[in-house]
């Protein structure tokens, strides 16, 4: 390619005051890296290709199937059935031949995420189920990755911007400053239970395309410790500030990372951290520690019992001030107490002093309620 | 006339609250707030959310007024 065709093949925002050479020279020298290649990867992967970044790795397990093309304008009628990485990749260099292209045909997973993360600049998360957006920003927090987050739902998108040196050894925030504790995948519906609009990851998908241009451009304002909501009906836009909150990192190490499960479903049977409302009673009768790892304001009480509180995203934090002997968490359901459970079984390497009551304070109090009517 | 506060309402909080913009009676902060909303949506409690308060996401017990804008936000996966 001749300094001239590049020259005018990104002449339109080369000439752009603030913008110039120098930003188009970060674009092509840029390695980014596209996680999810359907309703907000399809824009973020066009712009993104058609912009001159220099490097774009993409990876995706999936195929295209009919149900997609209403949203996911990378691909078309023939394209059903075939690996969404190869359409991609084959559009995109037609897009752009000098843009190198690096397709990971399969779904992240603890094991390869750090390394793949390596090596590029910038992470686009545009997964669509939150085990990978947890998995994507815990990976991005370790290796210190600037990461442009976005989701949608319906009618709605939400963007933000995270991990970005804001001072020198000062990282900005992360997703779990926003929402600590991963939902359920059951927990929230996706696109594909609760229905999406397909323009709508087309606008999400646009505005995480040029955070990520901004970020690597160095120009503007990025998302950072900001959530940008956004409603197609109305077209409210809104940005919404946070604060870090530094007891919200999870995941301190890469030994941490490779521990963490987070694909970790409902799915609790013969869990062996798990009792029943019945055995937790009798480690009330035996006055045994009690912990609630519900956040603070979270109702019901449970006053019926002495226990004590620690919301779930400080447990890492006060692990070593744990009393000596069994202890059992609870929460509103089950599932944090057993995260607790696991967290503290793994720390003292102790699997048989730690216990997670099924079903949380929610069947607690059913079951005794039915006992007592 | 009862003081009221609006709240705005993202994403799939709205199937419980069956819209996207509630008036509820004015509370003096968000602990308060919270019980009363568990009481009228039940449902509410078994969500992740976090509240906005004059746009600024809060995590710490925080004193309300009327004119407040409030905004609940639970977590997107769609993409």
């Amino acid at each position: 390619m001749n300094e001239n065709f590049l020259q005018e093949r990104y002449q339109r925002q080369i000439i752009l005051k603030g913008f110039g050479e120098k930003a188009q020279q970060s674009l092509l020298q840029a390695k980014v890296l596209v996680v999810g290649a359907g309703g907000l990867g399809c824009p973020v992967l066009q712009y993104l290709t058609a912009a001159g970044v220099g490097k774009i790795g993409i990876v995706d397990g999936d195929v295209v199937s009919v149900s997609n093309l209403h949203r996911q304008v990378l691909f078309d009628e023939s394209d059903i059935g075939k690996y969404k990485v190869a359409i991609a990749l084959n559009k995109l260099k037609l897009m752009n031949g000098a843009t190198d292209i690096e397709v990971y045909p399969y779904y992240l997973d603890t094991n390869i995420c750090l390394e793949i993360i390596s090596s590029y600049d910038v992470v686009v998360d545009c997964t669509d189920n939150f085990s990978s957006r947890y998995l994507i920003n815990d990976a991005c927090v370790l290796k210190q990755k600037p990461l442009v987050f976005a989701a949608v739902s319906g009618f709605e998108g939400q963007v933000a911007v995270f991990n970005c040196m804001i001072a020198e050894k000062k990282v900005s925030g992360n997703y779990r400053d926003l929402f600590p504790i991963q939902p359920n995948d059951g927990e929230v519906l996706n696109c594909a239970e609760a229905g999406v609009l397909g323009i709508l990851p087309g606008i999400i998908g646009s505005m995480q395309a040029s955070e990520a241009i901004k970020i690597i451009a160095g120009i503007g304002k990025p998302l950072i410790n900001q959530l940008l909501t956004f409603n197609a009906l109305n077209n409210e836009t809104t940005i919404f500030t946070y604060n870090q909150n530094v007891e919200s990192t999870v995941v301190k190490s890469e030994d941490d990372f490779y521990r963490m499960n987070y694909d970790a479903s409902c799915e609790t049977v013969n869990n062996p951290f798990e009792i029943d409302v019945a055995a937790f009673d009798k480690m009330i009768v035996q006055k045994e520690t009690i912990i609630d790892v519900r956040e603070l304001y979270e109702l019901p009480v449970a006053n019926e019992f002495a226990h004590i509180k620690i919301p779930l995203v400080q447990l890492t934090n006060s692990l070593n001030k744990l009393p000596e002997g069994k202890i059992i968490f609870f929460c509103q359901s089950g599932m944090r107490s057993m995260q607790a459970a696991t967290m503290a079984a793994e720390y003292f390497a102790d699997g048989k002093r730690f216990f997670s009551l099924q079903g949380g304070i929610l069947a607690w109090k059913k079951m005794h309620k039915t006992q007592l009517s | 006339m009862e003081t009221m506060m609006n709240i705005k309402v993202f994403g799939q909080l709205e199937d419980i609250m069956q819209a996207n913009e509630i008036a509820v009676e004015a509370v003096d902060d968000t602990e308060v707030l919270f019980q009363l909303l568990f009481e009228k949506y039940p449902a509410l409690k078994e969500k992740k959310f976090k509240i906005a308060v004059n746009k600024k996401m809060i995590e710490e017990k925080t004193m309300l007024k009327p004119d407040d804008e409030i905004a609940l936000l639970p977590p997107f996966s769609g993409g």
